[in-house]
C-alpha cells in the first residue's frame, strides 16, 4: 500500500514526511472499468449529473450524488485512485428516481465519473473535478 | 540568488517612504482639513430600500492604519479585471487623483505619507455615525454584517468573541453571515449565535453528518422595507474545514452548493419576494461566477477577500457590492425595487476617515467598557518601528517578513511559514508597536507555534498546493486567502502554469544552495490546521522577537519571483 498524496497532507504541517511518491495516471485501470462496464460502445457527453464539492473537506469522506433520468445503472468512478470504479447504482422497473449518493474516498485531485446505461443500449456521462488539498490558509 | 528580471518585485513596496514622495504633491495637500463628514456622507438617497453593508471587520473596534494590496494578481477570466488591479492602475481606472482621499483609502502607493496626512481609518463608534446618518435619511435600512467580526483582536480572543457581539448587537444588524467566528469552536458560536437579536443566515451551511441544512443557520430571512418584501440569502464561507480547522467545528459542512443557493432564490421569488439580496462570504471572485450560475439574486454583497470598490460591478442582472475590512469602509446600497423588479440602484463606498468622522459616544463608550479589563496589557509598548508594517497582497508583507524573521531567529528554524491571510491593520515607520498590534496580526484560537522537520519535496507540495488555492483559473477551487509566507527560502512561481508546476527554484537563502528535494530542513510555522499542534503561541515569539530588536527594520527580503506571462 502506497502512501495516498492525501493521507500525506493529513500529517500536515506539523509532522515529518518521509517521501511524497509521484502519482501516475490510472487511465489505464479507468479505461479497463469503462470497457467491462459499456462492452466498448460509444459513451456520449451529457444526460447525467454528478453532484460532487468543488474542494473536498475531507478526502476519505467525500459525498458525491449521482443520477440519470430513466437510466438502467449508473457507475461511478474515481479516475484519480489506483481502483478507479466505486460503485454501479442499479435501478429496477419500479424505481422512482434514478439517482444514488455515497460518499467515496479521493487519493489525490481528480475527476469523479459518472457512467449511465440506458434501457435502450446507449451510455452517456458526466464528470466533476474534486480538489483535494491541504488548505489552511484562507484568510 | 533571484534575479530580478521579468518579474514584479515583490518586496519593493517594503521599503520605507517617510519623507519620500513618488508624486510629489501630497505635501501641498490641506489633507484632512479639506475632507468634512458631511462630504463623506453626501448621499441623494434614492428608490424606496436601503441596504448597509459592513464586512470583514475582524474585530477591530478601533482605528487603524490599513495598507491596500500592491500585489493582487487575477487569473483566469479575472486577469486584469477588478479586483485585480492595484496602486496606480487602480487610481486610472476610476479617476482617482494621486495623493487624493481616494488614493489613500482604496490604493496602495505613498501609503506611509498619506497615512500621516490623512490619519487613520475605521473604528466602530465612526462606524456607528454613518449607519446613524444613513437611518436618519431612511429610518428602516437594512443593515448586514458579512462575518468576521468575532475574530482578529487581542479582547476579541480574550472574551471569545463577546467583545465584538455587544458592540455589534448596539448597532442593531438585521442579520449576519459566518467565517472566522466558527474557529471559536462549534459550542460557543452556538452560545452566540443563540444571543443574537437578529438573524445568523448560511444557505451553505449544512450538517456534516447528514448533509442537510444546519437547524441553526436558517438559508434566508424575510424583511418588509419601505413596502418591498426583500429576502436575504446567507452565504458563509464555503471552505471553512480546509482553510481553517475543521476539528474546532466538526458538526459542520459547507461548500459553494450553488445549486442549493438557486433553490433558495426560486423558493423566496416563490414566496414573493421583489428584491433578493444574497449576504456573501465566498470571495469576490467566487461571487462573481456565482453570480453567472445562479439566476435571480439582485445584489450580492460580497465579503472574505477584504476588496473595497467604489463601484459595483455588474455580473448579468446582479449588482456585487465590495465593503473592504477592519471597520475601513461602510458601503450604502439605495434600491428603487417597483412591480416586484430592482429599476435602479445608487451606491456609495464611505471611508471611514477617523479624524473626519465624529465618534458616536454611546458606542465609544461601550467600546471603552469592552477594552477596560484589558487596557494594561493592550497598551505595553514592545518596540518601535522603522519600516510600514503591512501584509495585505499576494506574497509576503513587511508584517509577515518580521513574522518569518521572529520564527527563524526565536525558533531556531532553516525556514519559516506564516499563513497568507489577509487580515492584520498596518502600522506606519515611527510607530510604536504596542501587544495590541500584535494580537491585531496574530491572534487566533489555534496560534501556536510548530517546529518540525521537512523534506524538500514536502515544503514543495505544500507551496504548489497553496498556490492553486490562488492561482486555479476557476474561482470555484480558489480559497481566497494568499499565498503562504515564506523566510529563510527563495522560490519563483508561475501562476499561469498547472497546478504542480508553478514552484521552482527553491533557494535556501542562507547558503544560497538548491533546496533538496530528499533533504529535512527546520520548519518553523503557525496557524496550523491540525489538532494537537505543540509549542508556544505565535504572539509571544514575536513579542520576545521585537522585544529583543528594541527598533524594526525590516529590509527588502525580494524573496519570491512572480512569473505573471
Amino acid at each position: 500500500m502506497k502512501l495516498s498524496r492525501r493521507e500525506t497532507l493529513l500529517l500536515g504541517a506539523g509532522a515529518a514526511v518521509a517521501a511524497v511518491l509521484p502519482l501516475p495516471t490510472y487511465a489505464d485501470a479507468v479505461a479497463d472499468a469503462v470497457a467491462a462496464f459499456t462492452g466498448g460502445a460509444d459513451v456520449a457527453d451529457g444526460g447525467v449529473t454528478v453532484d460532487a464539492p468543488e474542494i473536498a473537506e475531507n478526502g476519505n469522506t467525500v459525498p458525491i450524488s449521482v443520477s440519470s433520468d430513466g437510466a438502467e445503472s449508473i457507475m461511478v468512478l474515481a479516475t484519480g485512485n489506483p481502483t478507479p470504479a466505486v460503485a454501479t447504482f442499479t435501478f429496477g422497473e419500479l424505481a422512482a428516481s434514478q439517482s444514488g449518493s455515497i460518499r467515496i474516498r479521493l487519493a489525490q485531485t481528480q475527476d469523479v465519473m459518472a457512467i449511465a446505461k440506458m434501457p435502450d443500449g446507449t451510455f452517456q456521462k458526466a464528470s466533476a473535478t474534486v480538489k483535494v488539498t491541504i488548505g489552511g490558509c484562507g484568510g | 540568488m533571484i534575479s530580478r528580471r521579468d518579474f514584479l518585485q515583490v518586496g519593493m513596496a517594503a521599503s520605507a517612504v517617510l519623507g519620500a514622495s513618488g508624486f510629489g504633491n501630497w505635501a501641498r495637500l490641506s489633507a484632512q482639513q479639506s475632507l468634512t463628514q458631511d462630504q463623506l456622507l453626501e448621499f441623494d438617497t434614492f428608490g424606496n430600500v436601503s441596504l448597509i453593508h459592513v464586512t470583514d471587520i475582524h474585530a477591530q473596534l478601533k482605528p487603524i492604519y490599513f495598507r491596500e494590496p500592491s500585489v493582487n494578481l487575477g487569473v483566469g477570466p479575472n486577469k486584469g479585471e477588478v479586483p485585480h488591479v492595484t496602486g496606480a492602475d487602480f487610481r486610472k481606472l476610476y479617476g482617482i487623483a494621486d495623493g487624493s482621499p481616494s488614493h489613500y483609502a482604496l490604493s496602495s502607493g505613498d501609503f506611509s505619507s498619506l497615512a500621516q496626512a490623512y490619519g487613520k481609518v475605521g473604528g466602530m463608534d465612526r462606524v456607528a455615525t454613518v449607519i446613524n446618518a444613513i437611518r436618519a435619511a431612511r429610518p428602516d435600512a437594512l443593515l448586514l454584517d458579512g462575518g468576521d467580526t468575532w475574530h482578529g483582536s487581542y479582547t476579541c480572543l480574550k472574551t471569545e468573541g463577546q467583545d465584538m457581539v455587544n458592540v455589534m448587537n448596539a448597532l442593531k444588524p438585521d442579520a449576519m453571515t459566518f467565517h472566522w467566528e466558527f474557529t471559536l469552536g462549534s459550542e460557543r458560536v452556538s452560545e452566540l449565535v443563540e444571543s443574537l437579536p437578529f438573524a445568523a443566515l448560511g444557505q451553505n451551511i449544512f450538517d456534516a453528518e447528514w448533509d442537510e441544512p444546519a437547524e441553526l443557520f436558517p438559508p434566508y430571512k424575510f424583511f418588509e422595507r419601505g413596502g418591498v418584501k426583500i429576502a436575504v440569502i446567507g452565504q458563509a464561507f464555503p471552505y471553512m474545514p480546509i482553510a481553517n480547522p475543521g476539528w474546532m467545528f466538526p458538526e459542520y459542512a459547507f461548500g459553494i452548493r450553488d445549486e442549493h443557493m438557486q433553490e433558495m432564490v426560486d423558493e423566496v421569488r416563490a414566496q414573493g419576494a421583489e428584491l433578493v439580496v444574497c449576504l456573501s462570504h465566498n470571495g469576490f471572485d467566487v461571487d462573481k461566477r456565482m453570480a453567472s450560475v445562479v439566476s435571480g439574486i439582485d445584489v450580492i454583497l460580497t465579503g472574505h477577500t477584504h476588496d473595497a470598490l467604489p463601484e459595483p460591478v455588474l455580473v448579468g442582472d446582479t449588482i456585487l457590492i465590495a465593503s473592504g475590512s477592519n471597520g475601513k469602509f461602510v458601503s450604502r446600497v439605495d434600491l428603487d425595487v417597483r412591480d416586484g423588479k430592482m429599476m435602479g440602484f445608487r451606491h456609495k463606498l464611505i471611508p471611514i476617515f477617523a479624524d473626519v468622522i465624529e465618534p458616536d459616544a454611546e458606542i465609544s463608550a461601550l467600546i471603552d467598557e469592552q477594552r477596560a479589563p484589558f487596557q494594561s496589557e493592550l497598551s505595553e509598548v514592545i518596540g518601535q518601528t522603522d519600516t510600514l508594517l503591512y501584509r495585505r497582497g499576494n506574497f509576503n508583507g513587511t508584517w509577515d517578513d518580521l513574522i518569518c524573521d521572529a520564527l527563524l531567529s526565536e525558533r531556531e528554524a532553516d525556514i519559516a511559514m506564516s499563513p497568507g491571510v489577509r487580515w492584520g491593520p498596518s502600522l506606519i515607520p515611527g510607530d510604536d508597536i504596542t501587544r495590541e498590534d500584535i494580537f491585531n496580526v496574530t491572534s487566533m484560537t489555534y496560534g501556536k507555534a510548530y517546529r518540525s522537520e521537512m523534506t524538500g519535496e514536502f515544503i514543495k507540495v505544500i507551496l504548489e498546493d497553496v498556490a492553486d488555492n490562488i492561482f486555479n483559473p476557476d474561482p470555484y477551487y480558489q480559497q481566497g486567502g494568499d499565498m503562504v509566507r515564506i523566510g529563510g527560502m527563495g522560490y519563483q512561481v508561475d501562476v499561469n502554469k498547472p497546478a504542480g508546476d508553478r514552484i521552482s527554484n527553491m533557494t535556501l537563502l542562507k547558503t544560497g544552495a538548491p533546496i533538496d528535494a530528499s533533504k529535512s530542513y527546520v520548519v518553523a510555522g503557525w496557524a496550523s490546521v491540525n489538532e494537537g499542534t505543540e509549542g508556544p503561541q505565535i504572539w509571544d515569539v514575536v513579542e520576545s522577537h521585537i522585544k529583543k530588536l528594541g527598533t524594526v527594520t525590516v529590509a527588502d527580503h525580494d524573496n519570491v519571483k512572480v512569473v505573471v506571462e
